[in-house]
């Protein structure tokens, strides 16, 4: 006796964490949450950003043996947190919409491709930056420059896909499998200076370990990457709820259509 | 400090991506809400 599965797509499913994720998959409460929340968090980040970067331009010492041009840090390592992060977000993302078919994380996984592409195509550029004086080269080949490059392939990867299909379910679907096949390149990304000889140095922050930075340069790097933190929070959640409104205004021009 | 151009460069770069982004997403928003308040009779009867 064959069964057939009659269930729509989006159903809501029977799982407590997917019962409790569903509850903030009906878009109107999203947008009104997200809109008391969106200005504490966009202006937490701001704060926090403009008051790391303003320390780490003109207060924190300069390095004994790179000069000033240790100033590029408090840009270039809070991108490269936010790149590696915000693709974590996108595995996430990607789970919550194969496992519960969340219909609010397909659309945030749409939006965090673009911004995540962005700050990984920035920790790129602002290290390039840094190495030109330093190492006396734009680009080496080294692992964890490699690696990094390989994240922004996967990104740009990612915002193609999602977008290549006519249904926009199957893009959504496609684009999951593709962000849960590239997580295997963040420990890559992170132990690349470990397992490889690379000219890029080892990690000064570690979960485990003391840092191995003078506090003076530490706490303004903190403070940029706490504010990276929410700035990156706040572009994708505003992002996403102009998504929702897009998607709400695309169903109601077709039932107009429809109508007519 | 023979690196200042770097430097100007890498906070340069991230102000106007960051930026960008920022703009992008509020200009995004607004003409998503003035499309949806003349679209949608929920959002006119708000």
């Amino acid at each position: 006796m064959s069964s057939v599965n009659t269930a729509p797509a989006t159903a809501a499913p029977e799982s407590a964490a997917g019962r409790n994720l569903h509850r903030f998959a009906n878009p109107g409460r999203f947008l009104r949450l997200s809109g008391k929340v969106l200005p504490y968090v966009a202006i937490i980040g701001i704060a926090l950003a403009g008051l790391g970067l303003v320390w780490g331009l003109t207060l924190s010492p300069a390095d004994w043996q790179q000069g000033d041009a240790v100033r590029i840090m408090y840009v270039h390592v809070p991108a490269a947190w936010l790149a590696s992060s915000g693709y974590a977000m996108l595995a996430a993302a990607s789970v919550a919409s194969l496992v519960w078919r969340h219909p609010l994380a397909d659309l945030a996984a749409v939006e965090i491709g673009p911004v995540g592409a962005a700050f990984t195509a920035l920790c790129l550029a602002t290290g390039s930056l840094w190495g030109k004086p330093m190492w006396g080269a734009w680009w080496v080949w080294d692992a964890r420059m490699t690696s990094v490059l390989v994240l922004f392939f996967l990104y740009c990867g990612h915002i193609a896909l999602v977008r290549a299909f006519d249904d926009p379910q199957r893009g959504y679907r496609a684009g999951a499998i593709l962000a849960l096949v590239g997580l295997v390149n963040l420990p890559i990304i992170k132990y690349s200076v470990n397992w490889w000889n690379t000219l890029h140095q080892p990690a000064s922050i570690t979960l485990t370990g003391a840092p191995s930075m003078a506090p003076a340069m530490l706490w303004p790097l903190l403070l940029c990457a706490m504010g990276g933190m929410f700035g990156f929070a706040a572009i994708v959640t505003a992002r996403t709820r102009a998504a929702v409104m897009e998607r709400r205004i695309r169903a109601l021009t077709l039932a107009q259509v429809r109508d007519a | 400090m023979t690196h200042l151009p770097f430097i100007v460069a890498s906070y340069g770069l991230t102000i106007v991506v960051v930026g960008w982004l920022a703009v992008d997403c509020f200009l995004r928003t607004r003409r998503a809400r003035a499309r949806l308040a003349a679209i949608d009779p929920r959002e006119n009867r708000k």
